[in-house]
């Protein structure tokens, strides 16, 4: 049994150590807003956060996890009220959505460690994430927005 | 806040919607008490005035929406439609899926099937929203007429409210629904008495999308993420050939897997059930490490890089018959003959893959007794998403309740008529006699992959002694896609081949003579409609070609499209916006070029510039900046309009520079995105997107971009460099070849 942190709350698996984390919170977990699009650390689609910092949640085993404090989209904020959920929608950012909970778990970890990004330093930390329907417009201008409302 | 809520929510059972809308388009008055769910006040009556719309005594509306959510917006913007005509207030407007009940919401554009594809769901829908909104509007006039026994012509609305001016008297859409009575014929709504331009309140206004709140979250809802009760885990593993059937595997490895519950020998493939998602993924894996096939279908030996070669030949060989005539106009063939000179080339294009986020899945709960299922699933066509599943368990579509979700994107690959990743999940839970949610994984999303199909270009003009175009030819080899992914429409169009073929006509273009031929080769590939289908390809290959007329001629390139539009002053004015957008003329950055293409495309007209420079040491082109002027009717939703261009041009830079499926014995040789390359952040260029709005209708809008990237780029990269690149996508390793 792997026991864990999730959105401040104790958690625990039995899945087997090279579970990847992702499969656990979906699955295991129920918790939904994190998705699965390459399994391979390519498109960000799962990305969480693990003691406050951005991990694939696809390339993360479990055993890696133990005792560890994970958050996800479901724990950003209760009613959508962070600063880049705000920004996300007042730019209209979502087509699809499927890759957006990863997408904003990334900007947020972003602006909490460097609240004044470059457009250049915003374009290199979130080219680790793939958006099919090619929203990355919006979604620069959505990190640009944060960083100043915030 | 518009609330989505499921049909089921909405609590009209699908035998209340047969009775009521029984021998006519528009059903008045079948009185059905709306569930809790949708109604927190509980057990309101609620008084549905037409199939399309039901409004509460407290005013709230609910509006149907018969178009399925992949990101392109029509959940909102059909709707809206049907509010603006109504009047509705938009705050008080709930959003239901439409129950699946072709003859009431079936699309016009596809010979009435539910099915949303090919941007055509505004176009379609438009004119049928508009009057039936009106028409539960006058129905509301009438009634507040005779309740206050003043003549109608003295009233008009206001969001939501009936007013009479001359007493000053308001009664709210809520109020009226709680007396009204409805007529037992719908009423007539003469076109003139639609709203004016001037007074729409809602279409050509930006509203939230209705699932945007949703969608940042995490709460927004796709097939991967259902919960049905009992459920287990399902994986599969298919064979890589259409056609193929497995033989061996080693089927106790794949069972000692903890978790794994049983294996499911299919007609194409082996599934695997487990009790949880790690230990399905973990037995498929073990399946995949040991199955052989029997090499049954047509593909197996086939190569690409060898199959381009022999459609290539064949393109250029006048010898070899075409298959069919796709389009003929005049006599392109004679005029070639006498005129002047004659100016040929050759192109190609590669397979390429969908890539939506979310890779296919979907959940079945099949009955003990196997004759009826249920489905959670997304798919492009609701119908198609009954039909195939009745199919597969022999059973009537009454006997297939479908759930259909948001999609994690779709792009085409989700509007086949065999469904087959929903199929899966059906065999699956009829085998484990329990819920079963499948899940394919990347790796096999692009396995299974379906192709934009592979196709060779040979190109003739013929040009008099002025240099005007007087003839134009084209031959096209390629796979063929419509009888593979929809046989139904195949034959209704009347084996046209539309989805590979659309895009050669240069309808806007003042060329006389014209011919494209189709030479199909049936290699066995699976292919598919990709966001742009034929146009991509096609209109690549005629807009670079112009392009070198142009140069050939030594005339800008700009200034021919003028001449060739000038019969077309929509598309004119797209190309001199779009011009000045650009500053095209002036002289660009050291080491830049510009570059242009037109396209129409579903009646909507654009026109596109690049500005790109290339490393010649890596073969990288850089795009720096698109510019993309649109026509496009009158848009509904003008950020939502600007919004698909900039994803459908981000779409087609892919198509233009990276993306790429091999084949390798009848095999896709990529896997992941670490094979097949599609764009990031750090790729895409400064786009600056203007819509031209005119009041013509509204035309298609959720993938024009697309086709115009590619000659656009190849064009700046024809200015800059003084070489014809022939292939798309346009590689580092194809760019360093025309540089050597």
């Amino acid at each position: 049994m792997i026991h864990f942190t999730v959105n401040g709350k104790p958690a625990s698996t039995d899945a087997p150590p090279a579970t990847p984390l992702l499969w656990v919170i979906r699955e295991g977990l129920k918790l939904r807003g994190t998705k699965y699009g390459c399994g391979a650390g390519l498109c960000g689609a799962c990305m969480v956060h693990i003691d406050g910092k951005r991990a694939f949640s696809c390339q993360t085993q479990m055993d890696q996890v133990s005792g560890k404090s994970v958050t996800t989209i479901e724990g950003l904020s209760d009613d959508s009220s962070h600063p880049v959920q705000k920004a996300w929608l007042a730019e209209k950012v979502p087509q699809c959505g499927y890759c957006q909970s990863g997408q904003i778990m990334s900007a947020a970890d972003l602006l909490k460690h460097k609240s004044h990004p470059t457009r250049e330093e915003i374009v290199e930390f979130m080219s680790a994430h793939i958006c099919r329907c090619g929203t990355y417009p919006r979604i620069l201008r959505a990190i640009e927005r944060a960083a100043q409302e915030a | 806040m518009n609330e989505i809520l499921s049909p089921k929510q909405f609590g009209f059972s699908r035998r209340g919607f047969m009775i009521g809308a029984a021998g006519l388009s528009f059903a008045f008055a079948f009185h059905t008490k709306l569930a809790e769910a949708a109604s927190p006040a509980a057990a309101i009556a609620g008084k549905a005035l037409s199939p399309w719309a039901s409004i509460e005594p407290d005013g709230t509306i609910f509006i149907m929406s018969p178009a399925t959510e992949m990101g392109q917006g029509s959940m909102t913007s059909l709707p809206l439609i049907f509010a603006e005509e109504l009047d509705a207030d938009w705050g008080k407007v709930r959003i239901v899926p439409a129950p699946v009940i072709e003859k009431i919401y079936g699309n016009p554009g596809f010979g009435g099937m539910m099915y949303t594809a090919g941007s055509n769901a505004v176009r379609s829908y438009y004119k049928p929203l508009r009057n039936f909104g009106a028409q539960v509007r006058r129905v509301l006039l009438d009634n507040a007429a005779e309740h206050w026994n003043v003549p109608m012509d003295e009233l008009s609305t206001e969001p939501g409210l009936v007013v009479h001016a001359k007493s000053g008297h308001k009664i709210g859409y809520g109020e009226i629904a709680s007396f009204a009575k409805a007529p037992a014929k719908a009423p007539r709504i003469t076109p003139w008495e639609l709203k004016k331009e001037k007074d729409f309140r809602l279409i050509g206004k930006d509203v939230l999308r209705v699932e945007l709140p949703n969608k940042i979250n995490g709460t927004a809802r796709y097939s991967i993420d259902v919960e049905a009760p009992g459920m287990i885990y399902g994986t599969i593993v298919r064979s890589p050939v259409e056609g193929g059937t497995p033989d061996k595997f080693d089927e106790a490895k794949v069972k000692a897997v903890p978790g794994v519950l049983s294996t499911v020998r299919l007609p194409y493939g082996i599934g695997v059930l487990a009790d949880t998602a790690w230990a399905a993924f973990a037995g498929q894996d073990a399946v995949k490490q040991s199955i052989t096939w029997h090499r049954t279908g047509k593909a197996w030996g086939f190569d690409s890089d060898k199959g381009m070669a022999a459609f290539a030949a064949d393109a250029r060989n006048l010898k070899v018959h075409v298959t069919s005539d796709w389009f003929k106009q005049g006599d392109a063939a004679g005029e070639l003959a006498k005129v002047a000179t004659v100016i040929d080339a050759e192109y190609q294009c590669d397979y390429a893959y969908h890539a939506q986020m979310e890779p296919l899945n979907s959940v079945a709960s099949v009955s003990a007794s196997d004759d009826s299922v249920e489905v959670w699933c997304g798919s492009q066509s609701q119908t198609m998403a009954i039909e195939a599943p009745a199919k597969a368990l022999g059973i009537s579509r009454d006997k297939v309740n479908l759930n259909y979700l948001l999609m994690g994107g779709g792009f085409g690959r989700r509007g086949h008529r065999d469904e087959e990743f929903i199929v899966d999940s059906v065999l699956l839970s009829k085998a484990a006699k329990r819920p079963v949610k499948m899940m394919w994984t990347r790796e096999d999303d692009v396995h299974n992959g379906r192709l934009r199909p592979m196709t060779a270009h040979y190109l003739r003009a013929g040009l008099d002694p002025s240099g005007k175009i007087i003839a134009w030819h084209q031959r096209l080899v390629g796979d063929r896609v419509t009888p593979y992914q929809d046989p139904v429409r195949y034959k209704a169009a009347k084996q046209k081949d539309f989805i590979l073929m659309l895009g050669v006509e240069l309808r806007s273009y003042d060329i006389p003579n014209q011919y494209c031929g189709q030479v199909y080769r049936d290699t066995g590939v699976r292919t598919s409609s990709l966001r742009g289908i034929g146009f991509t390809a096609n209109k690549f290959v005629t807009e670079a070609f112009l392009d070198e007329i142009a140069l050939k001629r030594g005339i800008d390139p700009v200034k021919l499209r003028l001449e060739l539009l000038k019969n077309t002053p929509r598309g004119r004015a797209v190309v001199e916006r779009v011009a000045e957008m650009a500053k095209w003329g002036r002289k660009p950055a050291e080491g830049h070029a510009l570059g242009f293409a037109f396209i129409d495309y579903s009646d909507s007209l654009l026109g596109g510039i690049a500005e790109i420079s290339v490393d010649g040491t890596s073969g990288n082109i850089k795009v720096h900046d698109f510019w993309c002027a649109m026509d496009c009717g009158r848009p509904v939703q003008p950020d939502n309009v600007v919004a698909q261009t900039q994803s459908s041009i981000v779409y087609g830079l892919g198509m233009a520079l990276t993306e790429r499926i091999t084949i390798k014995d009848g095999r896709i040789q990529q896997s992941n995105f670490y094979d097949y390359t599609v764009m990031r952040m750090r790729d895409v260029p400064q786009l600056h997107i203007e819509l031209l709005a005119t009041g013509n209708p509204p035309t298609g809008a959720g993938q024009m971009g697309t086709p115009l990237v590619a000659p656009a780029i190849n064009n700046a990269f024809a200015a800059l460099t003084g070489k014809r690149l022939r292939e798309t996508p346009m590689t580092p390793d194809r760019v360093r070849r025309a540089l050597a």
